[in-house]
């Protein structure tokens, strides 16, 4: 089951390497505005063929625009 | 859509997987980095100024003034020991009975803003208000900084 994490969390996974951060949304809104190191891996184009440049052994982190 | 994302992945295999639930406009309005066209848009986390004078509810206004007299400010922000804003003191709250409390003597709930908030913007809508400065909060209320609308205005022009 996905755990839910904040702001605290993400930085710390991330502070410890390893961590990797992928933004969901639209590829134009990523154009505009994304976390550092993050990729681009839209919702809708979740799937085996994109996701395998992720390390299935290392923590993923997925966001959106905001809780909706 | 990010809880979606999440149970997506772990459909896919993946087994360490984290939904950061308040997404980018949580991490944003805490003032931390960004990337993207809209990073080199000036923000109030930019222009606010970080070294504003704070002081705890508990310390005397009388000692919290003489602390701030000898600067080039002439108002103090009350936080807690989490930096969290709870009120101002302005010069004239400063200036009032030494003996009380930065608590029993400050402002209630001063109006605070979030780092990511455009320059711009915020300083339309301060004019629109007649307003000096403002406080710039995290999203939890921390403390960043004080913005004074001079400032951004002087920034704003030397940008033009």
């Amino acid at each position: 089951m996905p755990k839910t994490i904040f702001r605290g969390g993400v930085r710390e996974l991330l502070k410890e390497g390893g961590a990797q951060l992928v933004d969901v949304l639209p590829s134009e809104e990523y154009a505009e505005s994304h976390l550092p190191g993050a990729i681009n891996i839209p919702l809708k184009e979740l799937n085996r063929e994109t996701t395998a440049r992720l390390r299935r052994d290392e923590p993923v982190i997925v966001y959106c625009h905001d809780y909706l | 859509m990010s809880p979606r994302a999440a149970w997506r992945l772990e459909g896919l295999g993946f087994s360490e997987v984290y939904d950061y639930a308040p997404s980018k406009v949580d991490w944003f309005a805490a003032g931390l980095p960004m990337e993207g066209t809209l990073a080199s848009v000036p923000t109030v986390g930019d222009v606010a100024r970080r070294d504003v004078p704070t002081c705890t509810p508990a310390e005397k206004v009388g000692e919290v003034y003489g602390r701030v007299r000898g600067t080039s400010w002439d108002r103090c922000v009350v936080v807690n020991e989490e930096r969290v804003v709870l009120g101002l003191l302005r010069e004239k709250d400063l200036a009032s009975d030494p003996e009380a409390t930065a608590e029993e003597a400050m402002r209630f709930g001063p109006t605070t803003v979030r780092p990511d908030t455009p320059t711009g913007k915020m300083v339309e809508r301060m004019r629109k208000r007649g307003t000096a400065f403002v406080l710039v909060t995290t999203p939890d209320g921390e403390l960043v900084g004080l913005m004074y609308r001079e400032t951004a205005e002087h920034m704003s022009d030397e940008q033009a």
